[in-house]
């Protein structure tokens, strides 16, 4: 097998969504979520341009490359991971209807394409998007690519043409070692996303960002899937009150049955 | 349809959300199952509804390699024309789905909380404020299943075994498993469930969840916030990127009710919240709130009970 001895070159690629702001609750209004609202960066692509920034500093890869598909206002969230340290960005834009149509698979797609030109060697993404919550792109990608992909990273380590990824699975974790490139999807506990300074917010709006339209990519962006409806969950009946502990005991043994 | 379950056995049988797949693949067709390993195959062939179980004994396939599985899945699914890939929505079914989605150019649906019909399925978006119904276009149909959205599937099939080949990818190798050890019931499974937040004040207190977990029967859960300070291990956590659980008993303790651990417990039958804020969102949502501190209700809770 071939192996890189040298240390060269690397790139790492972010993904970044602009997503309904992660404090707000999202409400349903004539079947449709109500999007007028405050937005900001997916938190899960939070952690992961902090990892491809961190990976910077210790010197492991030498450029950090943010990409969003989203409208104008998405290039907000492109300022933002390079005011945290992305060298430069791609925007592949879109009228809004489109990015709200997009899929996850026609998103894995948008990466795949700009990975000809871009030649990522690592590609750090969140492991889901707050919003249509599918957690789909890291593996699609990897899966488009036809390289390795470890999925809900909590723990990083590039060295030597190799990245072990550390992974948050259901009953403990589980390490696993694979050559580069590669697609690593960001978890929670794999750092603290650091908050952008004033002056690096002022530097980030002099680095470069390259626009693309979807429409130049060639992505076939018919949909496979049809939205049915949406609807508001029915809520849950609460707010009742016990005084004490007394109280609740005999409440869960007579009323709720569950003791 | 044709329906093929990716499934997950392990020491302690065919896991809870493998057993809730079968029971959403049951409202699809004809149900044949994967697993990785004869010891996973022989557990899979007792569930009620499975005709038959396929499995690999390939080493590239142990330790649920996603890309070596996801292969082995796409090549079965080609050769005997499935309708559906359904796997678990656990790390593993996570794993796996959008990567046999994407090489089959199908788009897949992720927790699956309801079968519409055979194109139609419900899910939840926006961390649970949104519920969405989806008509799926693509021809085959790929699907994790949300374990608390349906009843676990009953033991007592025979269903026959056959190997078949899987193979290397080369793309990926195993090196470690760390598995949290662990006497407390299965937090996806458990008919009661106990869980603290920051409200218990320090991890020394974490000692009251247990003691009332103990003795409840119940599995311990617990919020992002006391997973991100390190008190418990990731595995407990309980909400919109944690676990999804809907236990008959839902203890809630020293808890606040942020939108993405209401989403994880919502579904339980009974929710008891203890809590000094009577504005503290999950006092809205629980059935009993008990406007006490954790660290004086809890001792007094397990010792009354």
């Amino acid at each position: 097998m071939l192996r890189r001895t040298v240390a060269t070159q690397l790139r790492a690629v972010v993904g970044v969504k602009n997503c309904i702001d992660y404090k707000l609750k999202a409400k349903v209004k004539d079947g449709k979520v109500q999007k007028d609202v405050k937005h900001s960066m997916n938190p899960f692509d939070e952690i992961a341009v902090e990892a491809a920034v961190q990976l910077k500093e210790k010197g492991v890869v030498t450029e950090v490359v943010a990409v969003t598909i989203g409208n104008e206002k998405a290039k907000d969230v492109l300022r933002v991971a390079m005011a945290t340290g992305a060298d430069r960005a791609v925007h592949v834009t879109a009228d809004q209807a489109t990015v709200d149509n997009l899929e996850t698979l026609q998103v894995a797609k948008v990466f795949a394409k700009l990975h000809e030109e871009l030649q990522g060697d690592i590609y750090l993404l969140g492991k889901q998007a707050i919003d249509d919550d599918q957690c789909h792109v890291p593996q699609m990608l990897s899966a488009l690519l036809n390289v390795p992909q470890g999925t809900f990273a909590a723990d990083l380590e590039v060295a030597d043409g190799k990245v072990k990824v550390t992974r948050e699975v259901d009953d403990g974790l589980q390490t696993l070692e694979m050559s580069l490139p590669a697609v690593v999807s960001c978890d929670l506990r794999l750092n603290t996303p650091r908050f952008p300074t004033l002056p690096n917010i002022m530097k980030a709006k002099k680095k470069p960002v390259d626009t693309k339209a979807l429409a130049d990519l060639g992505i076939d962006v018919t949909p496979q899937t049809e939205t049915l409806s949406v609807a508001q969950p029915v809520e849950r009946q609460g707010g009742g009150k016990v005084a004490d502990v007394d109280e609740l005991i005999s409440k869960l043994k007579n009323e709720a049955k569950c003791l | 349809g044709k329906v093929l379950v990716c499934a997950q056995a392990g020491p302690k049988g065919v896991t809870p959300s493998t057993l809730s797949t079968f029971t959403a693949a049951s409202k699809l067709g004809e149900i044949t199952a994967v697993v990785s390993g004869k010891a996973a195959a022989d557990a899979v062939a007792q569930v009620n509804g499975v005709t038959k179980v396929l499995y690999s004994e390939g080493a590239e396939v142990e330790h649920g390699l996603a890309e070596n599985f996801s292969n082995m899945v796409v090549d079965l699914t080609k050769a005997n024309g499935f309708t559906h890939v359904l796997a678990p929505s656990s790390a593993f079914g996570k794993s796996i789905a959008p990567r046999i989605g994407a090489l089959l150019d199908a788009q897949p649906l992720s927790d699956v909380s309801d079968v519409l019909s055979e194109d139609s399925f419900e899910r939840a978006t926006y961390a649970g404020n949104a519920v969405t119904n989806v008509k799926v276009l693509s021809s085959v149909k790929v699907l994790t299943i949300r374990g608390a959205s349906f009843d676990k599937a009953a033991l007592g099939g025979a269903a026959e075994t056959e190997t078949v080949a899987s193979a290397e990818s080369g793309l990926t190798k195993w090196v470690s498993d760390e598995v949290s050890s662990s006497d407390k019931p299965d937090l996806q499974s458990a008919d009661r469930v106990v869980s603290g937040g920051k409200g218990l004040k320090d991890p020394a207190n974490w000692h009251l969840v247990e003691g009332l977990a103990d003795k409840l029967g119940a599995a311990v859960g617990a919020t992002r916030a006391v997973v991100d300070a390190g008190w418990v291990p990731s595995e407990l956590q309980v909400g919109q990127t944690g676990k999804i659980v809907a236990p008959q008993l839902y203890v809630a303790a020293g808890i606040s009710g942020a939108i993405q651990h209401v989403t994880g417990m919502k579904d339980s039958k009974t929710i008891v919240a203890i809590n000094t804020d009577p504005d503290a969102p999950i006092m809205a949502l629980a059935d009993y709130g008990l406007l006490q501190d954790a660290l004086t209700a809890l001792p007094e809770l397990t010792e009354k009970i």
